[in-house]
């Protein structure tokens, strides 16, 4: 059995997953502050890929960066570089798919941030940067763990967008799902079980993962509110 | 050291309009009902809020003028800040809250500071707890610590007992003017409890919908209070309409006439408070119309016989019991009647 498939999901979930928890945290924290009207338009645009089909993702990632269009030429003129068809055109599609899953989950927890924590930081003179890093980002970090899980979960999984960008190439391009699908088209049943069965495990794995993150977490919370009413 | 603050803020159909000064080692006590301006005026100070026009200055050197357009942040106002909720950051542990605050000095010499901070307010032991397996008591003393550990020029203290039971409040209001005694920058107390107030403060701002009476000295407030909110904030529970009339003081609600001439003139009501009430060998026969028991002692609701149904009673708190019906002789200490 030819792994590569699993290491090439892999890679791309973790790049994407990086990329993504940045994008969403700062979205989630700069959009928060704008006006209404405003926040109300970047979240239907930001939102609106985990309602889109894949596929539909994929046709409007490839109008973007095919090699005529407007930033597929560009890269292609200036860098000899094609944006489509290798094995990291699918981190593009996972990150705008996988996107909103973050950027949602982020700026719930953030919404439930005590903004008189921030205050009182900056009266005792911290700058923002500490207070965000080291006082806002702890206290939200249940929703940015379950955000990073979760989008790095749908990220193994991704196939619509992935295939329509990425292709499938073996040894180059191909995903467990593109894989699977792949096996499957060409009768290679007994293959494609063994790639589902590995992608059942790895998915209870995360699931697993999440579940103890939050028993660990309710359990300090627990004992040191415990102790307090002792 | 003062603090000088005179600022106008607009926010939806509320206009904030604070004037104050408040000088170091005395504390200001900020006082008015719920929803007066008085947390929206120590943000503006603090720099949480941006007034829209006006001037603060602290010692000398102006946090903020809307017309140099200076607007100093937060963070360059040293200017501590007591919240309602003590506002610990709780993901860190006492030592942590405390040594975050402490900016100058190297790693040994913070660590020194805070060691010092911990002594002074008690928190031996509890280094390494966090806020959440603190009791309210600890919370506030740690607070306070963080707050006197990053050297503020001025502290603020917004409502510090507003969420607690009174026992407990009375024992934090005991620790708490302790800990600020040796303080010696401006201090700014928001409370809308007099007793709080003038058991800890000896000067008084009085603010209601959003407007500063002038800063006096806070027994002022009881002895000769300037408007009807501040006999109010000061426990006045009786406000009667008044007329001047050719034989005396007249009562129009009450069809009477009290042999009383008052100094001021100008004048469409008497405050009377609890002290002011005689309650026996006067001239006013007031029938007692309800009583109320009352933790320690009696409320008396009282009116003349032949009022209206709709005129309003007058509120005396009785040590001895009286029975319905019964009519007492009623007369007023004019030293403890306001005119407004």
């Amino acid at each position: 059995m030819d792994w590569y498939p699993l290491y090439n999901s892999l890679r791309i979930a973790a790049i994407a997953s990086f990329f993504v928890f940045f994008l969403g945290v700062a979205a989630a924290y700069y959009i928060a502050k704008l006006p209404r009207l405003l926040k109300g338009t970047l979240d239907v645009i930001l939102t609106l890929p985990l309602v889109l089909p894949p596929t539909v993702v994929g046709y409007l990632l490839l109008r973007l960066l095919g090699p005529r269009r407007v930033v597929g030429a560009w890269f292609l003129e200036h860098f000899d570089l094609r944006l489509v068809m290798t094995w990291w055109s699918a981190v593009f599609a996972v990150i705008v798919v996988v996107f909103p899953l973050m950027y949602r989950t982020v700026r719930a927890s953030f919404e439930s941030f005590d903004e008189t924590l921030a205050y009182a930081g900056q009266t005792l003179g911290l700058s923002n940067t500490y207070i965000f890093w080291r006082i806002r980002m702890p206290y939200c970090r249940q929703g940015l763990i379950a955000g990073t899980v979760l989008a790095f979960a749908r990220a193994l999984g991704e196939y619509g967008a992935t295939s329509m960008i990425a292709g499938y190439t073996p040894g180059k391009t191909a995903t467990i799902s593109t894989t699977v699908y792949q096996l499957w088209r060409t009768d290679n049943d007994a293959l494609a079980l063994k790639w589902v069965l590995v992608n059942i495990a790895i998915s209870a794995v995360i699931m697993l993962v999440v579940n103890m993150l939050e028993k660990k977490d309710l359990l300090t919370e627990a004992r040191r509110s415990g102790k307090a009413r002792a | 050291m003062s603090l000088i603050v005179d600022i106008e803020k607009r926010l939806g159909a509320f206009t904030l309009r604070a004037e104050l000064e408040a000088r170091g080692g005395e504390a200001l006590a900020l006082l008015g009902p719920s929803g007066c301006g008085k947390t929206v005026t120590l943000k503006c100070v603090a720099g949480i809020l941006t007034p829209d026009r006006g001037h603060i200055e602290l010692d000398g050197r102006v946090l903020y003028d809307s017309k140099d357009q200076i607007d100093l942040p937060p963070q360059e106002r040293q200017i501590g800040y007591l919240f309602q909720q003590y506002a610990l950051f709780p993901n860190m542990t006492v030592e942590q809250n405390i040594l975050c605050g402490i900016q100058r000095g190297g790693k040994a010499e913070k660590a020194e500071l805070a060691a010092a901070q911990i002594r002074r307010f008690r928190l031996g032991g509890l280094e390494k707890q966090y806020p959440a397996q603190l009791s309210g008591g600890q919370q506030q003393r740690v607070a306070l610590a963080r707050i006197l550990a990053s050297g503020p020029q001025a502290v603020l203290l917004d409502e510090p007992f507003s969420a607690l039971d009174s026992f407990l409040k009375w024992n934090l209001e005991l620790e708490l003017g302790e800990m600020l005694s040796g303080f010696p920058g401006p201090l700014l107390w928001v409370s809308h409890d007099v007793g709080e107030c003038r058991r800890n403060c000896r000067k008084v701002c009085v603010m209601e919908s959003g407007n500063t009476d002038p800063v006096i000295p806070i027994e002022e407030l009881f002895t000769r209070p300037a408007s009807r909110s501040a006999a109010r904030l000061a426990g006045c529970k009786n406000f009667l309409r008044a007329e001047r009339a050719a034989e005396g003081l007249r009562l129009p609600e009450w069809d009477v006439t009290l042999p009383l001439q008052p100094e001021q003139s100008g004048f469409d009501t008497m405050a009377v408070f609890n002290a002011a009430i005689l309650p026996d060998g006067g001239e006013l026969s007031l029938r007692v119309c309800r009583v109320i028991e009352d933790v320690d002692g009696y409320i008396l609701l009282l009116r003349p016989e032949d009022a209206a149904p709709s005129a309003p009673f007058l509120r005396f708190e009785s040590p001895v019991p009286h029975a319905v019906g019964e009519t007492l002789g009623l007369g007023f200490r004019t030293d403890k009647l306001f005119f407004f």
